[in-house]
Order: structure tokens, then sequence, then C-alpha cells
């Protein structure tokens, strides 16, 4: 019975390819395939945005949105209706078609980078051998679609906002690939599929999740931080700051189009927390070996919305950052931590299974950790602020 | 250590989160249309004009002395005074104003117009809630629209009321005492300049709103 319904869709796929003449049967398959996908996701954003909202607003001792539907569950409905009505309007002097592909480049990379990730078991799109690389090879693309729109709008704030983007994914992106080799390290393999199958493993009740290893912890948080960068979520939300861009390289946007940005950057976000589930949260095994009855999909949908409603805490929580302390934090910090972090992966792999390898592996992460940090504090002089050009 | 203040501010809003369903206080929110809050005794909003007794036409205080039209920074007050007088509350003869228009739309509520009328008879209202879909005709409220009982006024600002009470009732009882002591020199004028510019809303009697209607060209 737990198998059947682990496997249910699964089972459901073939039984629909069953009526499908063999020719058609890979394109069927990939439609097939596809669709739960374009479906599922879109709906948890939806959904998202309604508990983002209600979060936030408890965090803030307020109600949030509460008058459509029953404690404005049909908020997301009502967003919907207003973005689809609204006029669509293109900067006269824009370039249109980049400005119109430029939304769509968005969504498409967001959506692409679902292909490799498993949501249950034997519930993967395309079982890639470089399936991780891949991951972030589509992840890339993204800040693409934000420069074209940035400068497709012909608009001071877009360009602005755009060149922000731009400097903040890039700077990033290598400590978020660079956190997550540790476990391309471990696992031996870039195939998403693999890496779960690795971590899929049992001692006595506990699971072998990456995270519960020194490196894999730190790993996990390094990885968290550059995905919240990535993401441009607060408190990295300096390429939408609204008190100074307004919205940054999307402000010329209206509409559909401005619902689309808004819905590939919540899909870029489930996207890089279902790679985070994968690489270090086991993906869609279960935390305890006796809690295997629940499905697998299950599993990797309560853990993505864990890590959503940490996302929602964070940004709840923390200000929002200055550009040159993002960039600091990014290659003075992020950055030297990931290297030590593959070193201390190294030095693990090498030494014999046990207690003493995680303590002397524990103390290899912490040790940098405090010196790093404690080297970048002392190192800021606080002193009175010259301008050269306000006098 | 690093990252200490982040776990710091994110147990702050952890026990804001969960305090908010455990603890009602702490939602201040008010779910507008439905439920309202109490207006505190210091609202104010836009102006009414205040009658004594219960015809707001016969006890209107208003002697249309135009002074609160002319000092009306963004003119909102029109007023059209009468040819004949009437007599008021206390059975003076008086004019009265035969069109009295407010425009809310324009009007800032500044409360000048309170502070300059030396006869309390154009107070600030609490009242703030006049949608309308007529932007023009349905905004400008005339003499009937704006009359409200000295009763009203009480339970509006019952402090501030009972103050202007006293003060009139002073006042009048010294003009009558003051009628009742010297009545064979009653050949001398007794026109005292009103100072129009003593605010009403302050207790002091020093306005002495003698019945002479002070025409607007004095000030």
């Amino acid at each position: 019975m737990t198998q059947m319904l682990d496997q249910f869709f699964v089972i459901a796929k073939h039984w629909l390819m069953s009526y499908v003449p063999a020719p058609a049967q890979p394109l069927a398959s990939a439609i097939v395939s596809i669709i739960p996908i374009l479906v599922v996701f879109p709906l948890l954003f939806a959904i998202t945005t309604w508990l983002e909202r209600k979060g936030l607003g408890r965090i803030q001792n307020r109600l949030g949105p509460n008058r459509a539907g029953f404690n404005g569950l049909m908020q997301p409905i009502a967003d919907a209706i207003k973005s689809v009505t609204k006029e669509d309007i293109v900067p006269l002097t824009a370039d249109h078609i980049v400005h119109f592909l430029a939304p769509l480049l968005l969504v498409t990379a967001a959506f692409l980078a679902y292909a490799v990730l498993p949501i249950g078991r034997n519930m993967v799109l395309v079982n890639l051998d470089a399936g991780v690389l891949f991951f972030f090879a589509v992840g890339s693309v993204v800040e693409l679609a934000v420069f074209m729109a940035g400068w497709s709008s012909r608009s001071k704030y877009s360009l602005l906002g755009a060149m922000r983007a731009i400097a903040q994914m890039i700077s990033y992106e290598v400590p978020l690939v660079l956190a997550s080799v540790v476990v391309i390290m471990q696992a031996g393999s870039l195939s998403t599929i693999e890496i779960v199958e690795r971590q899929a493993q049992y001692t006595g009740i506990f699971p072998h999740w990456y995270i519960f290893t020194p490196w894999g912890i730190l790993g996990f948080i390094l990885f968290m931080i550059a995905a919240t960068a990535e993401s441009n979520r607060s408190p990295f939300d300096l390429p939408e700051g609204e008190s100074e861009i307004i919205a940054g390289y999307y402000i010329e946007y209206s509409g559909f189009k401005f619902a689309l940005f808004f819905l590939g950057e919540y899909l870029g976000m489930f996207a890089t927390s279902g790679i985070a589930i994968t690489l270090f949260l086991g993906g869609w095994s279960a935390p305890l070996s006796f809690l295997d009855f629940i499905p697998s999909w299950a599993w990797f949908f309560v853990k993505l919305l864990v890590l959503i409603a940490g996302f929602i805490w964070v940004r709840g929580t923390l200000p929002r950052l200055r550009m040159d302390q993002l960039m600091n934090f990014a290659w003075e910090f992020i950055l030297p931590m990931a290297l030590i972090n593959m070193f201390v992966a190294g030095v693990w792999h090498f030494m014999a299974v046990g207690i003493v390898r995680w303590l002397v592996c524990a103390a290899l992460v912490l040790a940098p950790c405090i010196i790093l940090s404690r080297l970048l504090k002392r190192r800021k002089k606080f002193q009175l602020r010259t301008y050269s050009f306000a006098e | 250590m690093v990252g200490e203040g982040i776990i710091k501010g994110l147990a702050e809003t952890a026990r804001n989160f969960f305090g908010s369903y455990l603890r009602k206080e702490r939602l201040t929110t008010v779910q507008y249309p439905e439920e309202r809050l109490p207006q505190i005794e210091a609202a104010r909003n836009f102006p009414f004009l205040l009658y004594d007794g219960a015809d707001s036409d016969a006890g209107l205080r208003c002697v249309s002395c135009l002074i609160c039209e002319k000092e009306c920074p963004p003119k909102c007050i029109f007023i059209e005074k009468s040819q004949d007088k009437k007599p008021d509350a206390v059975g003076k003869p008086q004019f009265y104003p035969t069109v009295f228009n407010i425009d809310v739309s324009v009007c800032m509520s500044c409360q000048i117009c309170v502070e300059v009328c030396p006869f309390d008879a154009i107070k600030m209202d609490v009242e703030y809630n006049y949608p309308t879909e007529d932007r023009f005709a349905a905004l400008l409220f005339d003499k009937h629209q704006l009359a409200k009982s000295n009763d009203y006024y009480h339970q509006i600002h019952p402090t501030e009321a009972a103050a202007v009470d006293a003060a009139l009732t002073a006042e009048r009882e010294a003009a009558a005492a003051k009628a009742a002591a010297a009545p064979p020199s009653a050949a001398t004028p007794s026109s005292v300049p009103g100072n129009g510019t003593a605010p009403a809303s302050d207790t002091s009697a020093t306005a002495a709103p003698e019945p002479e209607p002070v025409g607007g060209e004095k000030r």
C-alpha cells in the first residue's frame, strides 16, 4: 500500500502511456511529465505569496490579507485577476522585442531547472549524468533575462537595478557552486538521482544526509546564503530596493509581464531550495527510517515548505544590506569559507569513519569561521566620512 | 561568534510571530469599516455651525460677521449676510447668514475659522466620513447641513464645550449685571471694539461678544 502511494504518479504515468502508440511515446511521456511541474510549482507560488504575506504580517503583529476568501486564501486569485486585467505598458523608447522576451526567458529558465530535480522516488524529468551542472548552467540564464529586462526598458532605474542584479548574481554564483562542490566530491557523481540515493541510506534510524556532517552544515549554510542572494530576496534584495531604485530591473513592466517576473523569481527560489534539499537534506528520503511509509514526494514538499518558511522568516527579520557589505560578504567571507569547506570535505574523505573524524572536521570548519570573522571585524575602521564633491 | 546578531533577530521575529497567535493584545489592527476605534476627544476634521435650543434656524449663533470667511486660507467659506435682523438665543436682534456654505472638499481643516470666531458659533466636528460619487455639489455643505446643536457639541468635545458654555454664561451674567447697574447712563455708546481675533476656544472671557456685529472692514 505504501509502495503504491509512493509510486502513485509513476504508475499513473505508465498506465497513461500504455494507451499511446509506441512511436509517439517519447514525446507523450515528456509532455505528461512536464505538465505536473507546470501546474504544481506555479500553484505553490500562489500559495507561497499568501503564506509570505500572512507570515510577514504576523511577524510585524499584523493580520495580513484577510478579506478575499477565508483568511485571505483567495488573495492570490485576486492578484492574478488584477495583474491580467491591468494595462500592459511598454515604454516608447524601449526595445520592444527584448522587452517582451525578457520575462518569458526568465520564466523559461526558471522552469528548465526543474528538469533535474528529483521530486520523489523515480520522479525526475530527465536523469542527466551532469544534473547539478545543468541546474547551475540553466540558473545563470536568469542573469541574462534580468539584464535584457534592465537594458531594453531604457530607463535609468531599471538599468541600475539590472547592473546591481548582475553584479550580485555573478558574485554569489561562485560560492553557490563552490558550496555544492563538497557534495559532488562526496557523492562522486553529478547526477541528482545518484546524490539523493547516496543519502537515502540509514544507520539505525538515522539517515546519511550530508547536512549531518561538519562540511555539510557549513556547505548548507553557505549554499542557502548564496541562494538567497541568487533569488534576489531580502536581505539581498538590492536589485529591487524600493527605497533606492523602486523596483529595479522590472520597473518598466506592468500587468502580466510584471507577474511573470514575480513568478520567475519565486520559481527560481523554489528551484534553488529544491537543489539544496537534493544536495544536503536527502532529497525525497525520510528523516528517520521508520517514517518511510509517508510518500517520498510528500517529504520533498515538506522540506521545500520548511525552506520557504525559512526564507520568509529571514525576510521578516533582516534589513537590506548595503552594496559594499554585500560584495565584501561574498568575496571576503563566503568564498574563502567555501574553499576551506572543500578542503575539509577532502580531509573527511581520507579519514577513518568514526567520531574522531567528525570532531576533527568540525574543528577544521569552526576555527576558520571564527578566525575569519574576527579578522574581518578587526579590519573595519570607523572614521568621519569625508565628502569629495558635496561640500 | 559570527551570526550571533542574526540569531537574536530571528528569535525576536519568531517571538512576534507566535505571540501574535497567543496574545490577542499584540494585534492592534482594527478591521476598519466593520469596527471602529472610538475617536479621541481632541479629534478635529471639518467645521460645523452651532445653534442653541431646538431650532437650527432660530438658534444659530452665527451673526454673519464674515470674519471666518475673510480668514479662511483656502477660501472655502461663503456667507451671505441678511438684510434684516432676527432675535438670537438671548433675544437681541442680530444679523444672520441667509447663506452659509462650506466646501469640505476645499477645507484644509486648519481650524482658523474656529479660532477667529468671536461668537463661538463655528466649531470643529469629528465626522470625517463623507464618501460620495459627486465631488462638487455633495461636498458643498449648506447652512442646514452644517448646523448642529449645542448638545451634539457637548457630546463630541465635552471638556471644551463645558468651558465655552461657562464663558458664555459668565459674559451674559456680566452684561446683565452691567445693564442692571447702569441703567441711567444708557446714553453712552456701548460699542467696545470687539477684538475679533480672540480665540473662541479659549476660556478667557476677554472676547466680550458685544451685540454689535463686527463688520469685516473693521479688521
